[in-house]
């Protein structure tokens, strides 16, 4: 090529692939033709669809919506107004218009934004008449949740304002929109909210609106949000609510016959309509700053911690399985068992059985360690290495949904912690590890964790002697049912035969006199239950309880977990079987220990504790 | 000064007349578009931007009998004079100048404000016309090589220090007049590598470049070695510091993209890459305007039907983005017309300057038409998405009076130029 060539023949080509490029853009390509918000010429009216109400399983009304008014402003659009008289409407200092305004005006000066939001009806009333005077604003209309009961907070969850990110994430959303947060509002956010409907309309050069935008070929109606029927019994709900008042912890109870979760109750909580309404945020952060009750924790959902003696059942089942035990087995237990040579090799045991035999019923009601950590390291030492004994007892208990998240509908929730061989390969790195180094285990402590539902599910596991459903939080939506993946059974690991020896046993830690919680028996109702006293670092132990009922055909699978509750029947105990008894029969038969629960704090527990930590940060 | 030749117009290319008129035409009724408000509906308001543009485009009549009246041999004469004066107004700048917009580009002079690099293109041209019709001129040298490079690199480092790098960046069109009048073919083909490096490494990440290309050298080693049994003996040491040139280019431009670059910089070219996506902050000036553009079609929405640029939707939309306004209201055939008038105008002024008699007029042509390419080039490809965010201006289609008349004084000493070859011998 001449030199002299060189120049023009770019310009040629520059010219050919920028004709090229607007052919694609102006004529191939389509995907710019859509009107969208950006566009000013094109003005964007939505209609938003009424959220669905949610019920609870007996048709209760949990949360319904009350509408709200909220003050849109287009910054752009804003010509010549009072703003004094805006400022007295509104009841806004002339401080806080020039700061929401220069807000609006950063956000976009022609997308609208919320100018105030969520005006109270008789200020919208006055309001309406006025506001044709102010151009640039306008009122736009939304529905607010209104929460009919003041309970279960972790549950419903709440809506609010989407922030910037979100709408990021997802474009169906624009600045000043709700969305559900926590809770069912969260988990079936698109199921309740519906799909808002869309109205371009066409605006000529003077803002003045002249009708549908391409005779309405855009728009879209909206679609109305479904409701829901949530498995929650709000009476029983509400009832652990009080029982458990003043104590940290959780209550989950769930229907073993369909994994239906009965009650999730979370303490401390808080009234679900403080997130609602103007004061919302303030609520809010409020809560969220409360680093000392952390009442934004599903404790239910969220709590991780060693689930102690209930646990046996499952070292029990899976001695059974594995074949080391039989129901005929016994041990004696010395107050401990000593599983190793060394002098601090030795764990104790309150059992009380002093020496004599003890059998695989009396272990259970007993809650005997001895017993236990011998089932346990048969299981462990019944394989070549440590490692896979490790493997077979992990797959055994994981199979009852520990150690992983349930995969439910619930919009928290924590994994917990079951160990395998290759957990502690990475502990002791040497790899020569035995039974005896995570003996701990068998009792449900060592380096197990497992959250208040992994329990209760694992209860309505053994109830069902086999096989549990995922717990699941919505029964019914739009009176439809539910997804499949709720009403599979899974199946543990552990064969069918195996359960009755050890449910004979939870029936007599209660049945029986000599049982670790014959003080919570009922009469009348055959409970199944097993304490737990689970040890804790940080203070005092937590106290634990499992039980379902009746023995047979049980009807509900209950987990309670008090913290720092000292043991198992002091708190977590008399709870379940007083919930038990709530959901079984209506009616309490003992009331005292009903007035124990309403009126028993474990505050001072608590502050104490707090004092030490305090001290300790001061060192 | 001059005798028989009293009529000034004697000898004028009409066609380039012709094109500028219709150029400024078109770019004036985009203007009037772009900034018409909808308060205001007089015709003519001078204090709006269109109506201050037609003041300017009336003044340009004046300055360009001005430019007419002189001989071409007081250009030729008196281009060292007019170069030194367009740098010193440069350096002036930073001792008078007025900051707009961040940089300090602009003199006050009380009713209006004047950018004195908008001129300094043509003074470069003049000056760098003058350096290769010297005799003596000979690009094979070194000596004559920095010469060439100093003269555009003189303005255009006061132009960066403004700082206003996308203006002091059209100086790289000299490259073109350089390659014209001699200039070793290995620059061309080492700017070209290295704005295939630059993207490649921007793309890929220089660890990628560098193994790649290293596999593209291992590739031709193999060839030569099997298919054309030949073994490199000293290609050898040539080959490594080839490839070593490549890697630490690479490497450097991975560092000076991400330490010596500032972020905005950054994210444009991240934008145009389709390594970040943000179309409400960053990227909203080009997703806007080629959005806007688009939503023209094939035939466009007509004149003043534009919604998105009624709407003031593309910021900057009368300068910068004006192209974006010609998209929307005349589609696909306005706009493609456009670029035909802008292909059709450079190379008419490329023939003209082929055909010149005097080397400095010949130099002076194609220093002009590389600058208008430039200019047009990564104007409309900025606008239409295909090049990055580089802020200048699209001659005789932006607001501005600056740019008008630069580029009106850019083409007219030119026209001046070409008709003296007529009667000069």
């Amino acid at each position: 090529m001449k030199r002299t060539g060189l120049l023009a023949y770019l310009i040629l080509i520059i010219g050919v692939i920028y004709i090229g490029r607007l052919f694609y853009l102006q004529v191939l390509d389509n995907s710019y033709k859509i009107p969208t918000l950006n566009n000013s010429a094109v003005k964007l009216k939505y209609e938003y669809p009424e959220r669905g109400y949610v019920y609870d399983r007996n048709g209760e009304l949990l949360v319904a919506n009350q509408l709200s008014y909220d003050i849109m402003i287009i910054p752009r659009e804003v010509k010549s107004i009072d703003t004094l008289e805006l400022c007295s409407l509104l009841k806004i200092s002339k401080e806080d218009y020039i700061k929401k305004f220069n807000r609006a005006k950063r956000y976009s000066t022609r997308i609208p934004s919320t100018f105030v939001a969520q005006l109270a009806k008789n200020d919208y009333a006055y309001l309406q008449e006025k506001m044709h005077k102010f151009k640039g604003f306008y009122i736009q209309k939304r529905s607010l949740r209104e929460y009919l009961v003041n309970s279960a907070p972790n549950v419903l969850g709440y809506i609010s304002e989407v922030n910037e990110d979100l709408i990021k994430k997802n474009p169906y959303y624009q600045l000043g929109e709700l969305i559900g947060r926590s809770g069912v509002e969260s988990t079936y956010e698109e199921t309740l909210r519906g799909q808002k409907g869309v109205k371009y309309i066409q605006r000529d050069r003077f803002n003045k609106e002249i009708g549908p935008y391409k005779n309405g070929k855009y728009d879209t109606v909206a679609v109305p949000g479904n409701d829901i029927t949530l498995t929650i019994d709000s009476k029983l709900q509400q009832y652990g609510e009080a029982l458990i008042i003043n104590k940290r912890g959780g209550i989950v109870a769930i229907e073993p016959s369909t994994g239906e979760i009965l009650a999730l109750v979370s303490s401390p909580t808080y009234n679900p309509n403080l997130m609602v309404g103007r004061n919302r945020s303030k609520n809010f952060t409020k809560l969220y700053l409360d680093t000392i009750n952390k009442p934004l924790i599903d404790r239910g959902l969220q709590g991780m911690y060693p689930p102690g003696s209930p646990f046996k059942i499952i070292t029990a089942l899976t001695a059974l399985q594995e074949n080391v035990i039989n129901t005929t087995t016994s041990v004696k237990c010395i107050n401990g068992y000593r599983y190793g040579s060394r002098k601090g090799a030795f764990m104790k045991c309150h059992c009380g059985t002093h020496g004599s035999p003890v059998s695989l019923n009396k272990a259970i009601y007993r809650s005997c360690n001895s017993y236990f950590a011998n089932a346990y390291r048969k299981v462990i030492e019944k394989y070549p290495t440590s490692e896979e004994g490790m493997n077979t007892w992990n797959k055994h208990v994981e199979s009852f949904g520990l150690g992983n998240y349930l995969n439910n509908d619930l919009s928290v929730g924590r994994k917990g912690l079951i160990p395998d061989g290759d957990f502690y390969n990475r502990y002791y790195p040497s790899g020569r590890w035995t039974a005896t180094y995570t003996i701990s285990n068998s009792i449900g402590q060592g380096e197990i964790l497992t959250t208040p539902i992994q329990l209760a599910n694992m209860t309505a596991a053994v109830a069902n002697r086999g096989y549990y459903f995922t717990p699941h939080i919505v029964k019914k939506i739009n009176n439809e049912k539910i997804n499949q993946q709720y009403t599979t059974p899974k199946y543990t690991s552990i064969d069918k035969k195996h359960f009755e020896p050890v449910i004979e046993g939870l029936f007599q830690v209660l049945e029986n006199p000599r049982g670790t919680a014959s003080w919570s028996r009922v009469k009348g109702i055959e409970i199944c239950g097993k304490t737990g006293t689970a040890e804790n670092p940080h203070g005092q132990d937590h106290s634990i309880f499992i039980a379902f009922a009746p023995k047979d055909n049980p009807k509900i699978a209950i987990a309670v977990f008090v913290e720092n509750g000292y043991w198992g029947s002091r708190w977590a105990g008399p709870i379940s079987s007083l919930m038990i008894e709530k959901y079984l029969t209506g009616k309490i038969t003992k009331t005292w220990e009903e007035q124990r629960m309403f009126n028993g704090s474990l505050q001072e527990e608590y502050e104490k504790q707090l004092q030490e930590e305090l001290i300790e940060v001061e060192k | 000064m001059r005798s028989k030749k009293n009529n000034i117009f004697l000898g004028i290319d009409w066609v380039l007349v012709g094109f500028y008129f219709v150029l400024i035409f078109i770019g004036w009724l985009n203007i009037y578009a772009a900034t018409l408000d909808e308060i205001d509906y007089d015709l003519i308001n001078f204090s709006t931007e269109y109506g201050k543009q037609l003041v300017w485009i009336g003044l340009s009549i004046p300055l360009i009998l001005l430019i007419l009246m002189f001989d071409s041999k007081f250009y030729e004469k008196y281009s060292s004079i007019i170069y030194i004066i367009s740098v010193a107004s440069l350096i002036g700048l930073f001792l008078f100048g007025k900051n707009i917009n961040g940089a300090t580009s602009w003199y006050n002079l009380g009713i209006f404000s004047l950018q004195p690099s908008e001129f300094a293109k043509a003074a470069c041209a003049l000056a760098m016309a003058k350096l290769v019709s010297d005799k003596q001129f000979n690009l094979k040298k070194i000596n004559t090589q920095v010469q060439a490079f100093s003269i555009l690199l003189i303005p255009a480092i006061f132009i960066t220090l403004q700082p206003d790098p996308g203006s002091a960046l059209v100086y790289g069109a000299f490259i073109f007049v350089l390659y014209r009048e001699g200039l070793p073919t290995y620059y061309i083909t080492i700017g070209f590598v290295a704005i295939i490096l630059f993207i490649t490494t921007l793309y890929f990440g220089y660890l990628n470049v560098l193994i790649a290309t290293l596999a593209l050298f291992t590739l031709f080693i193999i060839y030569f070695y099997f298919f054309r049994k030949k073994v490199l003996k000293r290609g050898w040491l040539k080959l490594i510091g080839l490839y070593l040139i490549v890697a630490l280019s690479t490497i450097s431009i991975d560092f000076i993209f991400n330490h010596v670059f500032q972020q905005r910089h950054r994210d444009r070219f991240n934008i145009l890459l389709g390594k970040t996506d943000d179309i409400k902050s960053i990227g909203y000036n080009t997703n806007q305007s080629v959005t806007t553009i688009a939503s023209g079609g094939f035939s466009g929405k007509g004149f003043l039907q534009g919604e998105r640029t009624q709407g003031d939707f593309v910021p900057e939309q009368q300068t910068d983005y004006i192209f974006s306004t010609i998209g929307e209201q005349w589609g696909f055939i306005g706009s493609s017309l456009v670029i035909i008038l802008f292909v059709m105008f450079t190379l008419r002024i490329i023939y003209t300057a082929e055909k010149q008699k005097s080397k400095f007029s010949r130099v002076y042509g194609y220093s002009i038409a590389a600058i208008f390419f430039f200019h047009f080039a990564i104007n409309i490809g900025m606008v239409i998405g295909i090049l990055p965010t580089i802020g200048i201006p699209l001659p005789f289609f932006s607001y501005g009076g600056s740019a008008l008349w630069g580029f009106t004084v850019l083409l007219f000493i030119f026209i001046r130029l070409n008709a003296n070859r007529t009667y000069e011998w």
